[in-house]
């Protein structure tokens, strides 16, 4: 009977030290161990020399490219993005503002663009542009600008998005968005309603998938949540992408950008 | 050509961290394009490190490296202001030369 006991003593504290850590704690650890080698950095210095480099019919630069902070301004500009522009009357996010420059400056044709599918063609170029403009901002606190009427109206058209019901399961951004605690297979889910927190959510996109080697532009993350809800797939910069990017920027009003981020 | 490396080289005691990303799409050869044709082996073969002209470190990479690859590796006695040059060839033949200052 004694020797029984020794070796329970012993056994407990093996077994507690041997015990996989779960993966709320593993998961956090795997990014932060990615973190520094993200290939993010890549497409951060294409898109820089994209800025300044001469292209498109009329072959001009982007220097002149306003993103609402005044011609050529791009530190800052990102966390107060999606934004009312006054020439364009519109609200307008980085991709759908970036299509609006490369048409106005360079000659480019905005509709084809938005019609490329992502990673082909000047899609590429848009991918590389946006990591490096979101990267000027990296370490500042979402501020997205709600004094413009306009503004405040694709807030509430962002809302409605949110928790529009449809499809063949009945999905809304809000079945997996909507409450906290919820996850698909590894990834925890954001709570998009409300604030997630610093770097999660829309503080963390763009964003280079490990698993695929590509770099997700908010447009395209919304691509694929659209695809996961078996919705239609919206239209590249199209006003409903817009206004989901300004309901989860409000919402998330304050927390610290960590885009381009590194995701599994 | 292809795209620049990004190489940070810093001093950490007696030796310099160097931390390198490489463009590359590091095709296994293995995969299948949307007509179901193999998708040609294009991938990082061999990788040469230098330490002020000084070939400190070499490495032969197969299909297996990942997609626009992350090397870390420390180099002895490596001071600030010292050169680290990165070279690699690809299977095509295709090559890139970077090079930084150890801060």
């Amino acid at each position: 009977m004694k020797r029984t006991w020794v070796v329970c003593a012993l056994l407990v504290p093996l077994a507690a030290w041997a015990q996989p850590k779960p993966a709320p704690v593993v998961v956090p650890e795997y990014y932060r161990l990615l973190e520094d080698g993200n290939p993010a950095e890549l497409f951060e210095a294409k898109g820089e020399a994209l800025w300044t480099q001469k292209r498109g019919p009329k072959s001009a630069s982007l220097e002149a490219c306003d993103l609402g902070k005044g011609p050529g301004v791009v530190k800052g500009a990102w966390v107060e993005m999606p934004r009312y522009f006054a020439d364009t009357k519109r609200v307008q996010d980085l991709e759908s503002r970036l299509l609006t420059c490369m048409e106005v400056l360079q000659g480019f044709n905005a509709a084809e663009i938005a019609k490329t599918p992502f990673g082909r063609g000047e899609q590429v170029s848009i991918e590389a542009l946006a990591a490096w403009i979101s990267a000027a901002s990296r370490g500042e606190k979402l501020a997205l600008p709600q004094g413009h009427a306009e503004e405040r109206r694709v807030y509430e058209l962002g809302k409605r998005a949110f928790y529009y019901r449809a499809g063949p399961y009945d999905f809304s951004c809000a079945s997996c968005h909507g409450e906290p605690g919820k996850r698909i297979r590894m990834q925890d889910l954001p709570e998009l309603a409300k604030n997630p927190g610093d770097a999660v959510g829309f503080a963390s996109w763009p964003a280079y998938r490990v698993s695929s080697g590509e770099l997700w532009t908010m447009q395209r993350r919304l691509n694929d949540c659209f695809r996961q809800q078996r919705f239609p797939f919206p239209g590249y910069a199209s006003d409903v992408t817009v206004a989901l990017g300004v309901f989860m920027g409000v919402n998330a009003q304050g927390a610290v950008s960590s885009a381009p981020a590194i995701k599994r | 050509m292809a795209d620049p490396m990004k190489i940070r080289a810093q001093v950490a005691g007696d030796k310099a961290t160097v931390r390198v990303l490489m463009a590359h799409e590091m095709e296994t050869g293995q995969r299948k394009d949307a007509a179901g044709k193999t998708i040609p082996a294009w991938h990082i073969q061999d990788v040469t490190a230098q330490h002020n002209g000084k070939t400190v470190m070499t490495a032969q990479w197969g299909p297996a490296v990942a997609k626009n690859p992350f090397m870390q590796f420390n180099v002895k006695g490596a001071k600030a202001g010292d050169k680290i040059t990165i070279s690699w060839v690809d299977n095509k033949g295709d090559k890139r030369t970077d090079e930084a200052t150890v801060a």
